[in-house]
């Protein structure tokens, strides 16, 4: 018992000293379970998130932005796989991390079970939904736990590059004809609020931020990181033109930042529990993937397994 | 001359782009995220190849981009063959489908790297590379499911059974092959046929996979003759451009 004290008290001396925790480092279970449910969600949140966009791929409107897509969504596999395979170094596996998706154990980002309606949703996306993940994953680079930090260091120079790419297909309709226009404000209109969400509840309906911030998982409340958002933001859309979907925005001289209105915690709740608009077709599309590839997983590791025993067969016969 | 090169460069490029779209449709629904990620790379380069061609085309008829050409013609005008338009039925057949395709494009690219036309044979030397890593990852999936289980194995006999037909048609000289071969513009579709044989007599018997009943199919889709698929991959590829026309992206 005291020995367990004295254990936690060097691992918060160690994080509190700027160390990173590795997988085979003594760490307290709760600070493990923490990082396989948080990274795993994240593996979780790219390989759904691949779903809204991959909706767009094979109706791209030329042949460059088509390219650029197919790249994008193949990027957030690869930070899926980063993620899953940091999240293995804490002792899961990826098969048992999928599981807990299509279970519904484990969540993924809420913003995903909304549906792209329009080519310039893809543009929305990048531009809001990648800008918000760059705000919670720089702070990420410097979390305390290594194979997470670094995967974040990776990651976060991609989906920078997202919210480029995102933020010039907006400018691109944005200066387009009215038709283009309407588009992208449509889809502005609806991205907003679901945006601002991504940052997670208000800090009084947040319990777990006092801990996330002991063990260097967050160093910004949520509260801090939307208005955060907020404020890159808001500018951003009037160099486009366009006007974010909510009255109350404004600038607030004294306080240096946007004043912004209320967001609807209901819808949000409703969300996360399921009841969003895309929930229910998110899960099926990864269970029908899942599903439809068990014949296929199952014959890899046959043919991997024949293939070790042939090897072993003609060492022993040598 | 040129028009026959515009058609030619047309007919290498319908092939990548609508064998990347059946590609670019499992984006996201793949059976495990490595095989996902790299169909996608193999999209990725078939796009890439396709971007190449029709820029070039472009050059050779006023009034053409590349997107013009990818989006705006009729089902009719598009000379792919009919195997890459064969549905993504189940990852069997997105396998062979692809193993065929790349025993057939990556000595038809080796011929074309010396083509006398210096942009197709610059083409074909920077899409060699990826042909050889296509087919490469294909052939190795082919032995991977045709002797893996006994289902895996039973799905790719099948997939065989019904893509092979349609390889026939990409050895057929249509005349606008021919005339380019002549100009040593083109491939001889000859010897690219030697060295399909040669692949499938390497690959085929370690995947336990018997071709030699499957009767081959007539088909023209390099003449603009298509099967019912094309329509339909057509109506979502061109969707765009079609209900926003004349606008940048
Ligand atoms: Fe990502
Ligand atoms: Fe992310
Ligand atoms: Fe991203």
């Amino acid at each position: 018992m005291t020995q367990e004290i004295k254990l936690e008290e060097i691992f918060q001396s160690r994080i509190d000293n700027g160390e990173k925790i590795e997988p085979k480092d003594w760490m307290p279970e709760k600070y493990r379970k923490t990082h396989i449910r948080q990274i795993s969600q994240h593996a979780h949140s790219e390989i759904v998130g691949m779903l809204p966009e991959g909706n767009w791929i094979t109706r791209a409107p030329s042949l460059k932005r088509k390219c650029c897509l197919l790249a994008k969504v193949q990027d957030e596999a690869g930070h899926g796989l980063y993620l899953y395979s940091a999240a293995e170094t804490l002792g899961i596996t990826r098969d048992e991390m999928t599981e807990q998706l299509l279970s519904g154990k484990a969540k993924y980002s809420s913003i995903f079970n909304y549906p792209t309606l329009s080519w310039a949703d893809i543009g929305a996306i990048g531009w809001l939904v990648d800008g918000a993940a760059i705000i919670n994953q720089v702070m990420l680079t410097r979390t305390s736990f290594g194979p997470y930090a670094r995967a974040m260091v990776r990651i976060c120079k991609e989906e920078s590059f997202h919210q480029r790419q995102g933020y010039e297909i907006m400018l691109g309709l944005a200066q387009g004809t009215q038709a283009q226009k309407d588009m992208a404000q449509d889809a502005l209109n609806r991205f907003w609020w679901p945006s601002l969400m991504m940052f997670g509840p208000r800090d009084e309906d947040s319990p777990n931020t006092a801990q996330s911030m002991k063990w260097k998982i967050k160093r910004k409340t949520n509260d801090e990181l939307r208005q955060q958002f907020i404020d890159i933001t808001a500018p951003q859309a009037d160099y486009l033109g366009l006007t974010i979907p909510d009255p109350a925005l404004k600038w607030n001289e004294e306080r240096g930042h946007y004043d912004y209105g209320e967001i609807d915690w209901e819808e949000f709740w409703q969300v996360v529990k399921g009841n969003g608009p895309c929930n229910k077709e998110r899960i099926d599309a990864r269970q029908k993937a899942w599903d439809d590839g068990e014949w296929v997983r199952d014959a890899a590791m046959a043919y991997a397994n024949k293939k070790a025993a042939n090897r072993n067969e003609s060492k022993t016969g040598s | 001359m040129k028009d026959q090169l515009y058609k030619y460069l047309l007919l290498l490029g319908d092939n990548s782009m609508i064998l990347g779209h059946r590609l670019s449709e499992l984006c996201g629904h793949g059976p495990n995220l490595e095989t996902d990620i790299a169909l996608t790379n193999i999209s990725l380069d078939l796009f890439g190849q396709v971007r190449s061609y029709f820029k070039y085309a472009a050059t050779l008829k006023e009034g053409e981009t590349e997107d013009s050409i990818a989006f705006l013609r009729f089902e009719r005008d598009y000379y792919n063959t009919i195997l890459v338009e064969q549905p993504n039925k189940d990852f069997a057949h997105v396998i062979v489908r692809q193993f065929l395709f790349d025993a057939y494009h990556k000595p038809l690219l080796e011929q074309l790297m010396n083509s006398k036309d210096e942009t197709i044979s610059a083409i074909a030397h920077k899409s060699i590379k990826e042909s050889k890593y296509h087919l490469r990852f294909s052939s190795e999936w082919v032995k991977r499911l045709g002797d893996g289980t006994e289902i895996s194995h039973q799905k790719t006999q099948n997939a065989f059974n019904t893509l092979m037909p349609y390889i026939e048609e990409l050895f057929i000289e249509t005349p606008l092959e021919l005339a380019m071969k002549n100009e040593g513009i083109g491939a001889d579709l000859n010897l690219v046929k030697a060295s399909f044989d040669k692949t499938m007599s390497d690959v085929l018997p370690s995947a336990n996979i018997e071709t030699s009943d499957i009767k081959l199919r007539k088909t023209n889709g390099k003449s603009g003759f298509h099967s019912e698929y094309l329509g339909f991959i057509l109506t979502e590829l061109q969707y765009m451009q079609r209900a926003y026309p004349d606008m940048s992206w």
